[in-house]
């Protein structure tokens, strides 16, 4: 425990004394506050239509639930942006210590893989919820001043969504930054790793063949679609929290055989 | 305390070290000393649990490095190559850091830091960034880092690089003062380093041991005899003849005269000291003595001769292979 406390600290304490965590808040929340300032004024625009549609052919509006459709466009970019921001969170993670060095002292210390590994996990998943909490403002904002509003257990499970995918990415990203000791390389790599996972759905097509069903399981995102809707479903919750172990377990394989080779 | 037996680790097909083995006692310093790639850095690597080794074994403290490295790594402290520093730490909160995770006691932790600190000429740096430090004073907090949990054994490569001559005596001391209570490995390039802080050498050269002895029985050894220097005025032409009936001398010669002074190379053999028969010799024989001294053979030219005889051989065995 205390090991693994030291570790995330340290972690922590290098994360935040370089510039590259405030930006990436920085950049988050702004790029998080001028989407969602875009989809509102998309989803006002398109009701003000049907409206004046309904109006003008005396017809009644279609139901139309405002406010979800915001959150929905909402968290789909809060995931977008998770998909380029996390590579750079997770880059130099254990690609920097290789390279200057310092991964001899943690191997030579008597720390296991796990303390070693989830000490760093934490610290980037306190980092993931350091940027994630000053985005709920906007999400806030809709929910008091809203009518009506959008029901807050809507509200928290698209932010568990959002969380989870977030802590699948950046074990993903942990793992490939221990591949090699070159940051750079970490992130494209990564970021190559992520767009495989978003897009390997298309690939799958709409076929119920078992090959097809199951590479469309893979799909990291087509399990976030359920969160954002509100809806929580055990089904994903297993999908990231296995997806979490196993990149965290395969850091650990790499941790160890890159030492077999070196 | 320290046991390899038929250690070896390849790189892919590169050998890097071949079936080395040793013994450490307690409270013993060993020197390592070896050419550039000999495979120094290697073993202790192996030795410290960084990385296994591809054959053999090695006990540490009493538990094996590949099966127990845990209990390997509580009793050991180790200082790689190249310091394993983060640049953006203060020095404090780095020694801490490595005291949280080496295990030091929570309470003594705050004494251990102090003590490690004055140890290394660390006590004035404290508060300051390591990434603006000297690179010599990098090399302490390395050093400290390696002490900080007073471990049983130390493994050192090169402690005393880019350190200054002040420095590098003080290191030598700490490292002396150790000597007793703790098991320490050291590697260095510096000669009169491993005879001056080292109770036994090993030389290994191109992952191979070639030498394991005293800094002096291999000075001894190798020389089994002295070579000294004569200066000599007058004429020295009946000199080589009668300085050659002496008992004990194996070789003489004459170099070339410089402003009447005529050097003089004498070779011995044994470890009979002759060279009060060679003064009264050309004493007696009405020559001026100016100058008679013996040349010690040094660790640098017992380096030397091990590491490239070893070259010869295996050239004479690629011969034969031919
Ligand atoms: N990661 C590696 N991959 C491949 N070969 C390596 C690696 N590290 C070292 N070697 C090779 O292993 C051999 C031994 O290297 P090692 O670093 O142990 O030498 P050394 O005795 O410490 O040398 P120096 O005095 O220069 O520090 C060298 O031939 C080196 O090229
Ligand atoms: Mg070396």
């Amino acid at each position: 425990m205390r090991n693994y406390l030291a570790i995330m600290t340290k972690e922590l304490h290098n994360l935040f004394v370089s510039p590259i965590a405030y930006v990436l808040i920085g950049v988050f929340f702004a790029l998080t506050g001028y989407f969602f300032y875009m989809i509102l004024v998309n989803v006002i625009d398109f009701t003000m239509q049907q409206a004046f549609q309904a109006q003008q052919f005396g017809t009644s509006t279609p139901p139309f639930d405002a406010s979800a459709a915001v959150m929905r466009g909402f968290f789909s970019v809060l995931s977008t942006l998770l998909l380029f921001l996390v590579p750079v969170m997770t880059m130099g993670v254990l690609a920097e210590e290789k390279k200057q060095g310092t991964i001899e002292l943690l191997l030579t210390s008597p720390l296991t893989h796990l303390q070693l590994i989830l000490g760093k996990y934490t610290a980037l998943v306190v980092l993931l919820l350091v940027m994630l909490v000053p985005t709920m403002f906007n999400s806030l904002l809709l929910y008091f001043l809203s009518e009506p509003s959008p029901p807050l257990a809507t509200l928290l499970v698209g932010y568990l969504g959002a969380f989870l995918l977030g802590g699948a990415l950046l074990a993903t990203g942990l793992f490939v930054s221990s591949l090699t000791e070159n940051q750079i390389v970490a992130a494209v790599l990564t970021f190559g790793v992520f767009i495989i996972l978003w897009v390997i759905d298309a690939a799958a097509g709409t076929g119920t063949t078992l090959t097809s069903e199951t590479i469309r399981y893979l799909s990291i995102l087509n399990h976030y679609d359920d969160f954002t809707k509100g809806v929580l479903d055990s089904q994903h919750l297993f999908f990231y929290l296995s997806f979490i172990f196993l990149g965290l377990f395969l850091t650990s394989v790499s941790l160890d055989s890159s030492n077999w080779r070196q | 305390m320290i046991q390899v037996e038929h250690l070896t680790k390849r790189y892919g097909s590169h050998t890097a070290v071949e079936d080395v083995s040793f013994e450490v006692r307690k409270g013993e310093i060993l020197g390592f000393l070896g050419p550039n790639g000999a495979g120094k850095t290697t073993t202790m690597r192996i030795l410290s649990g960084f990385f296994p080794a591809t054959e053999g074994r090695a006990i540490v403290a009493g538990f094996d490095v590949f099966k127990q490295p845990l209990e390997v790594k509580r009793r050991l402290g180790y200082l790689p190559e190249n310091p394993p520093l983060y640049g953006e730490m203060s020095v404090n909160s780095y020694l801490r850091f490595v005291a949280n995770i080496k295990g030091v006691d929570r309470a003594q932790v705050g004494s251990r830091l102090e003590e490690v600190k004055i140890r290394c000429g660390l006590a004035e740096e404290g508060p300051r960034l390591i990434k603006q430090l000297s690179k010599g004073y990098k090399q302490r907090v390395g050093l400290a880092q390696a002490l900080i949990h007073d471990p049983e054994i130390l493994i050192l490569d090169e402690p005393t690089i880019g350190l200054d001559p002040r420095q590098i005596i003080e290191v030598r001391e700490l490292i002396k003062s150790l000597a007793g209570t703790h098991t320490v490995i050291l590697s260095t390039h510096i000669l009169p380093e491993v005879s001056m802080t080292c109770q036994r050498v090993i030389i290994i050269n191109k992952g191979k041991i070639v030498a394991v002895d005293t800094p002096e029985n291999l000075t001894g050894q190798l020389a089994g005899g002295e070579t000294i220097e004569l200066e000599i005025g007058g004429s020295v032409d009946n000199i080589v003849a009668l300085l050659q009936e002496i008992p004990g001398v194996k070789s003489v010669s004459v170099g070339e005269r410089k402003n009447d002074h005529n050097p003089v190379c004498v070779e011995t053999e044994g470890a009979k000291n002759v060279r009060h028969l060679i003064a009264q010799k050309v004493i007696g024989s009405g020559l001026e003595l100016y100058q008679l001294r013996t040349r010690s053979i040094s660790l640098e030219e017992v380096f030397v001769q091990l590491t490239t005889e070893e070259e010869a051989k295996e050239e004479a065995v690629e011969g034969e292979g031919k």
